[in-house]
């Protein structure tokens, strides 16, 4: 009797759990499912938008003649300035918090204070800093709508990440790499050129190509420092309005007239496939070295 | 050989030539230092300058809006053609009040969706990325989730007001809206519903927009988990459901909390997909969760056009006391994040985009 119980029990039990191990599961693939099918519904929906319309036209014409080319020059030029500028200051403060930390109180203390600024920056919503911009740069310096505010804004924008990734990926850098360096007697700059930035290198590059691909995609800070011009860009630093992809996209999606319309469908692919190739570079550089890495073990 | 002593430096021959070698090798050392510092310093120049800049623009309005400016519900611009009245030293359009209260609550309630919608998918997801889906469907997922969060904001505005916000207000919003009885919470989601441009829409935007932050941080998070406690759960005989309740899931609370935090500051500071979706209505807050609303970020973006025809350049410090308001209160929701994590070693992409 008893035994029957127990073991009738425990069956219905076991029912209960499998069947909770049931759910589990499913509500698992359901929760990946809601991730997946947006991601795939908004890339396919600017396909379905963008190409029944497109017309090769649009990357060798300006806005001024229903093209798009100035607007992809002015993107590229920004990413490009944006590479170099943040990259060199996000690229030496990730050194500076990986490599310089010396170990007195006050320092600790200092470190500890930019790190902190780092990170503090890297949660400031991009239209306060575009405002920021905008106050300061734009009218405050009178530089105008132009190349120079925008750069600034953006490296400010992404220089916590690339700080960040660069900080990581040094820290990664066996440390017995560093002792060999100064066992052999180089100096510290000569061993951070020759042997640490060597290795943490794929690591600092991935980094840097993901914050271009946030940059590529900003539009709230640009709006209020770069501007936007019909016409090709110059390479004017300050007073010369510079075009840039995403401004299309946010400005044209609701206009009366057709062409305009396909506009902003064709500026979104294009910043879509300009993202995808930046994100996928990087991706690819991490495959990389990691199969040289277990290669060489 | 053998019985010469040991020099005193093998890298540094002796004469000119070493002493200017020596003197290059110092030069190096000390130009990555001085150059690295500068860099590192710079962050902290650039978040004072933000702060100073936006504080002093921001003063004549402080001082004007008062503390109303953090209950009243009115947007007025004044009669920006009409005369300048001054208030506290301050010249003012005539009529100007600026309640920032609908911007606030706006900011707070959209966000707050996002985030009650975000978790759970978030952990659900990262659960089956880290559990035993096969390999080679785990790493084209893995890549998919990654340029979910690299998709520009404005594409994610795009794509809500021309696809998904059209089609929840035909096909999802009326039915939810006519079965929820008249009492005090679910009076919330009765009609109308609107076109589609409002509270919910932005917040389910907003869900998708921090998935990809919240998940990637709770996959590192499961992959620290010890691989021992999970195996002997297992071996005692327990499920995958119970063993992720009992081990996995208390072992990363902490972590994921902070994820959660960190994608809730990326929402607070969304911008320009929310000035697209949010329906941009000013002057008051939303009646239903269905209705137009905005958000502080969105509201300057949207605004600071139509600031420029006030003159006496108060809407323009107006702005910039919400702006000064979403910066304290986007940084104080960063801190609490990273206070919580304790210094993971993560890296989290910049939150607030727009």
């Amino acid at each position: 009797m008893t035994a029957t119980s127990t073991l009738l029990s425990s069956s219905t039990k076991a029912g209960r759990r499998r069947a909770g191990q049931y759910l589990f599961r499913g509500m698992t693939i359901l929760a990946l499912l809601l991730v997946l099918v947006p991601a795939v519904w908004i890339v396919v929906g600017i396909l379905a938008r963008a190409l029944p319309n497109w017309h090769f036209s649009v990357l060798t014409n300006t806005t001024a003649h229903g093209g798009l080319s100035n607007a992809i020059v002015g993107t590229l030029l920004i990413t490009f300035g944006v590479g170099v500028l943040a990259g060199i200051v996000g690229i030496g403060a990730g050194i500076h918090l990986s490599e310089m930390s010396s170990t007195g109180r006050w320092s600790t203390r200092a470190d500890g204070l930019l790190r902190g600024a780092t990170e503090v920056l890297s949660g400031f919503p991009s239209i306060v800093l575009g405002f920021v911009g905008y106050i300061a740069l734009v009218v405050g310096l009178h530089w105008g709508f132009s190349l120079l505010p925008a750069l600034i804004i953006l490296s400010m924008m992404v220089v916590p990440y690339i700080a960040k990734s660069t900080e990581s990926s040094l820290n990664q850098v066996p440390t017995s790499y560093r002792e060999g360096a100064d066992a052999l007697g180089m100096s510290q700059g000569h061993s951070l050129r020759h042997v640490v930035l060597r290795s943490g290198f794929p690591g600092i590059v991935t980094g840097l190509l993901v914050a271009l691909a946030i940059a590529v995609g900003e539009t709230a800070p640009l709006l209020y420092t770069a501007g936007w011009t019909n016409q090709m860009p110059t390479l004017a630093l300050t007073h010369s309005q510079v075009p840039y992809l995403t401004y299309p996209v946010y400005a044209y999606y609701n206009q009366p007239s057709d062409s305009l319309r396909y506009l902003s469908y064709d500026a979104a692919l294009l910043l879509l496939v300009l993202v995808l190739v930046l994100l996928v570079g990087a991706r690819l550089i991490v495959a990389r070295t990691q199969r040289n890495a277990e290669t060489r073990r | 050989m053998t019985a010469s002593p040991v020099p005193a430096d093998l890298s540094t021959p002796p004469g000119r030539v070493g002493a200017f070698r020596e003197k290059l090798r110092t030069s190096e050392s000390a130009f990555w230092r001085r150059g690295t510092l500068a860099a590192a310093i710079l962050p902290f120049v650039a978040l004072g300058f933000a702060l100073i800049v936006l504080a002093i623009k921001g003063w004549p309005a402080i001082i004007v809006n008062g503390t109303g400016f953090f209950t009243n519900s009115s947007w007025n611009p004044g009669s920006t053609y009409g005369a300048t009245t001054y208030i506290h030293g301050v010249a003012v359009p005539q009529g100007a009040s600026y309640g920032a209260w609908p911007l606030i609550l706006g900011t707070i309630q959209s966000s707050f969706i996002a985030l009650v919608l975000a978790v759970p998918i978030a952990i659900g997801a990262a659960l089956a990325l880290t559990e035993r889906l096969p390999r080679w469907i785990a790493r084209p997922v893995t890549f998919t989730v990654e340029l979910l969060a690299g998709i520009p904001s404005v594409l994610f505005g795009l794509w809500g007001i021309i696809t998904l916000g059209p089609l929840l207000a035909k096909h999802v919003y009326p039915p939810i809206a006519s079965v929820m009885p008249d009492v005090p919470v679910l009076r919330f989601f009765k009609a109308p519903t609107g076109g589609g441009q409002g509270l919910l829409t932005s917040g389910i935007v907003l869900a998708i927009m921090i998935i990809p932050i919240i998940a990637a941080t709770t996959i590192e998070l499961f992959r620290q988990v010890p691989a021992l406690n999970q195996d002997g759960a297992h071996a005692l005989g327990m499920t995958d459901a119970e063993v992720t309740r009992s081990v996995t899931l208390p072992w990363v609370r902490r972590g994921i909390m902070g994820a959660s935090v960190l994608g809730l500051g990326r929402a607070l500071g969304e911008t320009i997909a929310l000035a697209m979706i949010s329906g941009a209505i000013l002057g008051h807050t939303a009646v239903n969760i269905y209705s137009p609303m905005t958000t502080i970020a969105a509201t300057i973006v949207s605004q600071l056009d139509s600031s420029f025809t006030d003159s006496t350049g108060f809407a323009t410090a107006t702005l910039a006391e919400a702006a000064l308001v979403l910066a304290v209160i986007s940084v104080a929701v960063n801190a609490l994040a990273r206070v919580i994590i304790h210094r993971s070693s993560s890296i989290s992409a910049p939150v607030g985009r727009g």
